[in-house]
């Protein structure tokens, strides 16, 4: 249907709180009928890997709650000790299982299955040397035209 | 609630999750068929307002049932 709205976005961020908002978005979107397209480049590359090992850290983001008051006994450079990133990680993750918020893959298969397309930014890969068979299948490999071809005719445009 | 032909329970689930799944359950159903969806996300609510908007989808009845939110949507 040439009449659908199309949703256009780019992902650039890999890590693990950054990998929702693209996916949750486009996969919306595709169940109220949008024709959606996701681009992903540089770190957001990580979003398309087979096995996704995304972290989150705290650092250089006082707007993360912190579990049990840590921020007042952490001061920022707490935050850098060596297994900080892991242990918040660990303790996003588990929050996240028991709210009831999608795992990330499940996430990702539903955008698959509701035919939105993933885009993979050639330049990243070369630049970062990256090995595609780490990536999942169904994906597409392209440059910054190809995004422009689909995002020219979007309704909705996201920069994320 | 008026009568249904299949549920949906999407109970613990958060967002997009219940209209995600919503939208797969509505796709295997004939049109004018009924889908009863059971859920506790309070996001739901308007939520399945602006699905059935979007989609043409009726949503025939929302209400909130003991701490539940329960949604009777017809297939378009």
């Amino acid at each position: 249907m040439s009449d659908e709205k199309k949703l256009a976005i780019i992902a650039t961020k890999g890590s693990l709180d950054w990998a929702y908002p693209p996916f949750i978005l486009a996969s919306t979107a595709a169940a109220l009928g949008y024709d959606t397209e996701i681009f992903f480049t540089f770190y957001g590359l990580q979003l398309l890997k087979k096995n996704l090992d995304l972290e989150v850290t705290p650092l250089g983001n006082p707007g993360m709650p912190m579990p049990m008051g840590m921020d007042k006994w952490f001061p920022v450079l707490g935050l850098a000790l060596p297994g900080m990133q892991g242990m918040m990680t660990g303790m996003m993750k588990k929050k996240m299982a028991s709210k009831g918020v999608a795992d990330l893959a499940e996430l990702r298969e539903l955008c698959q299955e509701a035919e939105v397309k993933l885009i993979a930014c050639q330049m990243t890969v070369d630049l970062f040397e990256m090995n595609t068979s780490e990536f999942i299948d169904g994906i597409e490999y392209a440059g910054a035209a190809r995004f422009f071809e689909f995002a020219g005719q979007s309704d909705i445009c996201l920069y994320i | 609630m008026a009568d249904f032909d299949q549920e949906l329970d999407a109970s613990g689930l958060n967002c997009p999750l219940p209209i995600l799944r919503a939208k797969k359950t509505l796709n295997g159903m004939e049109s004018g068929k009924v889908l009863h969806i059971i859920a506790t996300d309070p996001g739901s609510v308007k939520d399945f307002e602006a699905f059935a908007n979007q989609t043409g989808n009726e949503l025939m009845e929302s209400k909130e049932v003991g701490g539940k939110f329960e949604f009777l949507i017809k297939k378009a």
